[in-house]
C-alpha cells in the first residue's frame, strides 16, 4: 500500500511515489478537507432537521476525495458518485448545488460541462461507462485531457465497472478508475465479495492497478498524478484502490450500529485523514494553532450561511417539472404542460398551488 | 435524384450522408467495421471513413450505450448499433438511467444526440431472443425519441431525422424488411418521419401499422373488399394521433396491427386516445391486431405468432359488421 503520511502524521518515502508540494499547498489541502468535513457535518444536521431529504456522508474520505480531485487538470473530467462531495467541491461546484439535489430541488444541480463535474450518479456503477466514453472521445480528440471515475467496493460487482474496465483497456481510453474501498457496501463488509484485492483486478483486464492508503492524501495525490499522466500519454487506464473507510452511516437512512461493531469506528479513528495531515503541519512547523484555530473559525462561519442558505432555499415553479425533458421541441409535452397550468388556474386562490 | 434500393442500403446510405455532413457522428457496435455489421447495414462505411469513424465495440451492449454518453458528452454523435432486438437489455439500465434522463438532470446543459440502430421482430426463422419487437418499453420511456421505418425512403429520410435530433432515438428497423426495394428519393425533401403518414388511402376502415406489419397491412388491403386507409405510424414516441384521428373521423373505424404482444403494447395507448378523441365518430369497437402473450415462439411456429394479413381482414370484418 502507497503511503507517504503515516497515521502518525510522519512523512515517508516511497520507492515509486513521490511528491513536492509547497508549503501553501500542504496549508491549502488541509483547509479543504476541513471544509469538505465541515459539510458534511452540516449537511448530516440539516437532514435529520428535515431540511434535506437524505445525505451520503462523505466523513472519513476527505483525504481520497480532495486528494484525487486536487491532481485533476482544469479541463479533465470526473464522474463522481453520490457521495464525492470532496470531488464536487475541488472541481469548484457551489455546495448549494449539492443541497439542491439532497434538498429534492433538482437532480443534477450544477451543470457538469461547466466544471468538468458530472453529476451525481446514483445508480452504482453506470457513471464508470459514461467517463470511459469521455475519456475515449478525448482520444478522438487528440487532446490530453483525462477523466477520473469514481466508485466504491460495492460498485466492483456491477457489470457496467467491469464493461467499463474492457472498453478502457480496449481503446487505451485516458481514463482513472479511482476506487474508495470504504469497506462497507451499505450493510455488507467488502471482505464478502471481495476475494481478491480489487487493485490486483487490474491484472485481468490488461492494465496497472495499484493500491493506496486512502486516508494519506500526499499518497493518494502523488498516486493519482501519476495515473493521469500516464493516462494522457496514450498508456491507457490505471486502477486505482484508495483504502478507506467509511466513518458515517450509508446514508442518513442508514443504522450502521445494525451490522458493525463500534470498536471499528474507534480504529478508523486513528487513522483519520485531516488529523495525520494536521500533525503533519504543526511537527515540521509549516502551520501552527492560530492557523488551525482560524480555519476552524471560518469553516464554522461559513457552514452557517450555508445553512441559513439552504433554509432559504426557493423551489422552481411546478410547471418547471416539464422543462427539458427533451432536447428538440415536443409538441405533446408542450399540451400536457398547458393542461397542468389550466387544471391548476382553475382553483379559487388561482396561479399554480405550490 | 431516385434509386431502387433495399431498405439495408437506405440505411446505409443514410449513415453515409449523416457522416458526411457531420464530422462528430460516429459508428459504434459489434462487428460493424470490416464485416459491415451482420445485416451489412454499416457495409462500406469503416473503409472510406477509417477507425476514428467507425469503431467496432467489445461484446458489451451496457458498455456501448454507456460509453456512447461519454462520448456525446464530449462533442460526439453517437449512432449504435445493437445487433439484435433481444440484445439491447443488457444496456437497458444505462438507456432508462442515463441516456434518457440526463438532458432533464441537467436542466438541458448536456445534450445526449444519440441513435440507437435496433433491428427486431420476427419472419427471418431465426433462434430465440432474434424475433423480438421490444418497441414499447422504449416509447413509455420520457426522454426517449422512438422511431421506425417501414420502406426504403422512410428508413433513409428517419434515420437521417433520427441522427440529427438533439435527443436521444431508439431507431427500430424491421428487419425481415431490410431486403425490400423501393425507390429513395434524396434531395426532394421527405415527409416528416416525427409524422405518422397515410401509405394507402381509403374509406371504411383505417388501419394503423408500423414497420414491419405496414407491408402486412398494405396487402390486406390489396385483398380486402373493404377501402382500407393504411397508416404508417413512423415515430412510436412521441405518437402522432393527431394524423390517427384525422383519419378515423372519415372512416369510422380503426384496426391497430403490430407484432410485439398486444398486452400493454402500443395499441393499446393509440386504442385509449382514440377512444377519447373519436368517440362520437366511432361506428365499432377498435380492434387490435396483435402478436399473442407469449414468449416469442421457436422459428417453425412463428408464422402462427405474426400477424398477417388473414388477421388483418377478420380484424376488418369485425369492425365492418359491428
Amino acid at each position: 500500500m502507497v503511503q507517504l503520511l503515516t497515521p502518525e502524521g510522519e512523512l515517508v518515502t516511497h520507492e515509486s511515489y513521490s511528491l513536492d508540494l509547497t508549503h501553501a499547498q500542504y496549508k491549502s489541502l488541509y483547509r479543504e478537507m476541513v471544509f469538505v468535513r465541515r459539510l458534511d457535518q452540516e449537511a448530516t444536521a440539516l437532514q435529520r432537521q428535515g431540511e434535506l431529504g437524505l445525505w451520503a456522508s462523505s466523513l472519513g474520505q476527505e483525504a481520497a476525495q480532495v486528494g484525487s480531485a486536487f491532481a485533476l487538470e482544469k479541463n479533465d473530467f470526473a464522474f463522481p458518485t453520490y457521495r464525492e462531495h470532496g470531488v464536487a467541491w475541488m472541481r469548484g461546484v457551489d455546495p448549494m448545488k449539492i443541497m439542491e439535489v439532497y434538498r429534492g430541488i433538482s437532480n443534477g444541480g450544477w451543470d457538469p460541462l461547466e466544471h468538468g463535474c458530472n453529476s451525481y450518479t446514483i445508480v452504482i456503477g453506470n457513471q464508470v461507462l459514461n467517463g470511459v466514453g469521455y475519456a475515449m472521445g478525448c482520444t478522438l480528440d487528440q487532446s490530453e485531457d483525462a477523466v477520473i471515475t469514481y466508485f466504491g467496493d460495492g460498485a466492483t460487482a456491477q457489470g457496467d465497472v467491469n464493461e467499463g474496465f474492457v472498453f478502457a483497456s480496449t481503446f487505451d481510453a485516458p481514463v482513472v478508475f479511482f476506487c474508495q474501498n470504504n469497506q462497507w457496501a451499505i450493510s455488507q463488509p467488502s471482505e464478502k465479495f471481495v476475494k481478491t484485492p480489487i487493485y490486483k483486478r487490474a491484472d485481468g483486464f490488461g492494465f496497472p492497478g495499484v493500491l493506496v492508503d486512502g486516508n494519506d492524501i500526499l499518497a493518494v495525490i502523488a498516486v493519482t498524478k501519476a495515473a493521469l499522466d500516464r493516462a494522457r500519454s496514450g498508456a491507457g487506464p490505471t486502477l486505482i484502490e484508495a483504502f478507506t473507510y467509511r466513518m458515517g452511516a450509508h446514508t442518513t437512512s442508514d443504522d450502521p450500529t445494525r451490522y458493525r461493531h463500534e470498536n471499528d469506528l474507534q480504529n478508523w479513528k486513528l487513522r483519520d485523514p485531516i488529523e495525520r495531515l494536521k500533525v503533519m503541519l504543526a511537527r515540521n512547523g509549516i502551520a501552527d494553532r492560530n492557523f488551525f484555530d482560524a480555519i476552524d473559525i471560518d469553516a464554522d462561519a461559513w457552514a452557517h450561511t450555508l445553512r441559513a442558505a439552504v433554509r432559504s432555499m426557493g423551489e422552481p415553479a411546478p410547471e418547471s417539472i416539464f422543462d427539458n425533458v427533451y432536447a428538440d421541441s415536443h409538441e405533446a409535452l408542450d399540451a400536457q404542460r398547458a393542461a397542468f397550468l389550466d387544471y391548476h388556474e382553475g382553483f379559487a386562490d388561482s396561479g399554480v398551488k405550490s | 435524384m431516385t434509386n431502387e434500393l433495399t431498405i439495408a442500403k437506405a440505411l446505409n446510405q443514410a449513415l453515409r450522408t449523416a457522416m458526411e455532413e457531420d464530422s462528430k457522428v460516429l459508428l459504434f457496435g459489434e462487428d460493424i467495421g470490416k464485416l459491415g455489421g451482420v445485416f451489412r447495414v454499416t457495409d462500406g462505411l469503416h473503409k472510406d471513413f477509417g477507425d476514428h469513424r467507425v469503431l467496432d465495440a467489445p461484446l458489451a451492449e451496457s458498455g456501448i450505450v454507456g460509453t456512447a454518453i461519454g462520448l456525446a458528452m464530449r462533442g460526439y454523435r453517437p449512432v449504435l448499433e445493437i445487433q439484435f432486438d433481444g440484445f439491447v437489455f443488457p444496456a437497458f439500465d444505462q438507456i432508462i438511467s442515463q441516456l434518457a434522463k440526463v438532458h432533464r438532470r441537467t436542466n438541458g446543459s448536456v445534450k445526449l444526440p444519440i441513435t440507437i440502430r435496433i433491428p427486431y421482430g420476427g419472419g427471418i426463422g431465426a433462434v430465440e431472443h432474434h424475433s423480438e419487437s421490444p418497441e414499447t418499453f422504449f416509447a413509455h420511456i420520457p426522454g426517449l425519441r422512438v422511431l421506425t421505418p417501414s420502406d426504403p425512403q422512410s428508413a433513409y429520410s428517419c434515420l437521417l431525422s433520427a441522427i440529427r435530433s438533439n435527443d436521444p432515438v431508439i431507431f427500430f428497423e424491421p428487419k425481415r424488411r431490410y431486403w425490400d426495394k423501393g425507390s429513395v428519393d434524396h434531395t426532394q425533401s421527405p415527409a416528416d418521419p416525427w409524422r405518422a403518414r397515410i401509405v394507402r388511402t381509403g374509406s371504411d376502415v383505417t388501419v394503423v401499422a408500423y414497420g414491419p406489419m405496414v407491408k402486412t397491412a398494405l396487402q390486406a388491403a390489396n385483398a380486402s373488399e373493404y377501402s382500407l386507409e393504411v397508416i404508417d405510424l413512423q415515430s412510436l414516441s412521441p405518437l402522432d394521433d393527431r394524423s390517427i384521428a384525422d383519419s378515423v373521423e372519415r372512416t369510422g373505424r380503426l384496426v391497430i396491427v403490430h407484432e410485439a404482444p398486444g398486452n400493454l403494447g402500443l395499441g393499446a395507448e393509440i386504442a385509449a386516445r382514440i377512444g377519447k378523441s373519436c368517440f362520437y365518430n366511432l361506428e365499432a369497437p377498435i380492434e387490435r391486431v396483435t402478436g399473442y402473450d407469449i414468449p416469442y415462439p421457436p422459428s417453425k411456429l412463428e408464422e402462427h405468432y405474426l400477424p398477417d394479413h388473414d388477421r388483418i381482414l377478420v380484424a376488418v370484418d369485425s369492425a365492418m359488421e359491428a
